[in-house]
């Protein structure tokens, strides 16, 4: 078990390298820079500039500097937010995303998984039928047509919430449930469709024939077999979800990381992109661990190798 | 039969007419198998049995004639600025256009409105299904083309080539899309662009460099999916007895992959290709919503949807419309293709 999370952590961190280097170099051959768009910048002002930020080396040299910085736990300061390191960047707005997010994936859990399984059990009659169609509209429909309708019809229409900002936990409610509506979607159907294959399993029928309660039959044995599925799928939706979704930070104006990290691409802030592309990376390579780890856990019958 | 005139014989009372040789039509009657069915009319006759695969295949055509056949008929185009019309509610009349019925002129009416710069909605709406349907329709042929290309070879060849190629699929999902998209959008506008200039490339300014590099992104990092599932297919596939024969027969990779492999996996290939669609279609909307879209005046149902988000309160009609149209589509495609899996590869499941 060590040697296996030690080797593993040792392939994420030659993908994490990989990532980085790749961003590194493709975001300096795209035309443009940090400096250009801003207004009357005079030529000499502009080599002052790229001269403080070591912009004006060769891209080699830069790269070295960067590794060596990143390596060192340096990420250097932002090219746009005069004053602002890339790390206090992140930890500034990371923690909203990952509130938002974490609730929603909650929540997505919540929701999905009991629905899945009543579906399942409930297979063929009318009460599966409606879940079915509900989760496979629910995977039709884009989260910018979530957030506006949610907006609509909560925010305008009916006034009960607040449609902008991140005051009070009104607030939340919005974001959190257009966050959590294709997960939702999604872990149902997946849940449905692992519970149904364990429900047609021997062993299942086996525990009944020994006269089992339904109870126990359900949870112990239905629920943790059916259940692998859906962790192997939360780890990449918790990445991706708690660095927060473009769309639905941009449209209820909460300032995350998602809209930061859109904003800094736009803008060419050569640091903040390496730094919260490096974070992703990061956090989507640590998660597919850590699922692997729990998964064993959950399943003692798979093996690590 | 005759009856033996010697009741106490032994001898068996048979009939000579038993003995001739059977017609042709005995024969026939005697066969027990069916009509061979093959691969295709065996997955005909699946898919025409599920309704609901049906409907959403009918659902899928008429949105289609929509998009493509309509517009040619429509009296208005989706550039038009027509005066005086400026957000009108759908089957309103601007002050001038009444005055024209009023006069005895006919007038087609604004079905789904106008828009604040007086254009038709619906027409607007049917190029914008147009072009996302375009987009998911051609994005899912440049990643069914990529991906079994470098999946099937990845397992065909397995080794260090397989260990590789799967790294570079996972350093790909790794790497956030939006930043590669936004990247990519902004390096390849400037060439795209000079590309549209010259002659012989006239055809990159009528589609928009935007698009263009829509495509080219979808080509670049959508296809990790399609190659992992067809990998996995072939991985089984080809310790098949078929393949070490035509290895003795001396067929080269190539020819193994294309004519033998390939072909085999054609159930998945088809079925992925049909989910891809939704998803590019997905993505299209949301790069739109972005303002990576599509150029304008050509609108398409992500930027439509994005417009409409500023007049959201006065004019929800125009926001409605597109959402509510880009979720059918989706659907339906959806739909259509777990029917296909059903029909074509009853083996695959989620």
């Amino acid at each position: 078990m060590g040697r296996y999370i030690v080797k593993r952590l040792g392939i994420a961190l030659i993908t994490i390298w990989l990532v980085a280097t790749l961003t590194f170099f493709l975001m300096n051959l795209v035309p443009g820079g940090p400096f250009l768009s801003e207004k009357a910048v005079s030529p000499k002002a502009l080599a002052a500039l790229e001269e403080k930020y070591g912009l004006d080396k060769p891209l080699s040299q830069q790269y070295v500097t960067y590794l060596k910085g990143a390596v060192a736990g340096d990420f250097g300061d932002s090219l746009k937010q005069r004053g602002r390191t890339v790390t206090s960047i992140i930890t500034s707005k990371f923690p909203v995303s990952a509130r938002l997010g974490g609730l929603a994936v909650l929540l997505a859990c919540c929701i999905g998984i009991p629905l899945g399984s009543i579906s399942a059990l409930n297979r063929g009659k009318v009460l599966d039928n409606v879940i079915i169609v509900l989760a496979t509209c629910g995977i039709a429909v884009p989260s910018f047509v979530i957030c506006t309708l949610l907006m609509y019809f909560f925010g305008m229409r009916l006034g009960w919430l607040p449609t902008l900002g991140l005051g009070s936990w009104k607030h939340y409610v919005m974001p959190i449930c257009a966050l959590a509506f294709y997960p939702t979607a999604y872990i149902t159907r997946l849940m449905r469709s692992s519970m149904l294959d364990v429900l047609g399993q021997d062993y299942m029928r086996t525990a009944r024939a020994k006269g089992l309660n339904q109870f126990i039959r359900l949870f112990k044995h239905a629920l943790r077999n059916a259940i692998l599925p859906v962790v192997t799928y939360l780890g990449p939706l918790l990445a991706y979800t708690v660095t927060g979704s473009f769309i639905v930070e941009k449209i209820f104006n909460i300032p995350g990381l998602g809209r930061e990290f859109i904003s800094s691409i736009t803008n060419r802030d050569y640091t903040v992109i390496m730094g919260t592309t490096i974070f992703l990376a990061t956090l989507m390579v640590l998660m597919n661990v850590v699922v692997d780890i729990v998964y064993k856990i959950i399943d003692p019958r798979i093996k690590l190798k | 039969m005759k009856e033996n005139p010697n009741p106490l014989s032994f001898q068996a009372r048979l009939n000579p007419d038993d003995f001739l040789p059977a017609s042709g039509e005995e024969k026939q009657g005697l066969v027990v198998m069916r009509e061979s069915v093959g691969f295709w009319k065996d997955g005909m006759r699946r898919f025409r049995k599920n309704k609901v695969a049906m409907v959403s295949f009918i659902v899928v055509i008429i949105i289609m004639i929509f998009a493509f056949v309509v517009p040619a008929f429509y009296p208005y185009t989706y550039e038009q600025q027509i005066k005086g019309s400026n957000n009108l509610a759908p089957f309103a009349y601007s002050a001038d256009e009444q005055a024209r019925i009023d006069a005895g002129e006919h007038v087609f009416p604004h079905v789904m409105g106008t828009d604040k710069m007086g254009r038709d909605y619906a027409i607007r709406v049917m190029m914008g299904s147009r072009i996302s349907l375009i987009v998911g329709l051609v994005a899912a042929v440049i990643i069914l083309v990529i991906g079994s290309i470098f999946g099937s070879v990845a397992a065909f060849f397995g080794g260090w080539v397989d260990i590789i190629m799967m790294r570079v699929v996972d350093i790909i999902y790794t790497i956030p899309d939006v930043l590669l998209i936004v990247l990519i959008s902004f390096a390849l506008k400037n060439p795209l662009e000079k590309l549209g200039q010259t002659p012989g490339f006239g055809w990159v300014q009528i589609l928009g460099a935007n698009l263009i590099s829509i495509f080219i992104v979808f080509a670049l990092l959508y296809w990790g999916g399609m190659a992992r599932m067809v990998r996995s297919q072939i991985l089984t596939l080809k310790e098949s007895e078929y393949v070490t024969a035509a290895r003795a027969l001396g067929a080269s990779s190539g020819r193994i992959i294309r004519k033998h492999l390939l072909t085999n996996c054609i159930g998945t290939l088809i079925v992925t290709t049909t989910l891809q669609i939704p998803s590019s279609i997905f993505t299209e909307s949301f790069l739109s919503f972005l303002g990576l879209g599509v150029a304008v005046p050509m609108p398409s149902l992500g930027s439509l949807a994005s417009d409409a988000i500023n007049g959201l309160n006065t004019y929800p009609h125009l926001l409605f419309i597109p959402a509510l149209l880009i979720s059918l589509i989706i659907l339906s495609f959806n739909l259509l293709g777990d029917g296909l899996r059903d029909a074509f590869d009853p083996k695959m499941k989620d």
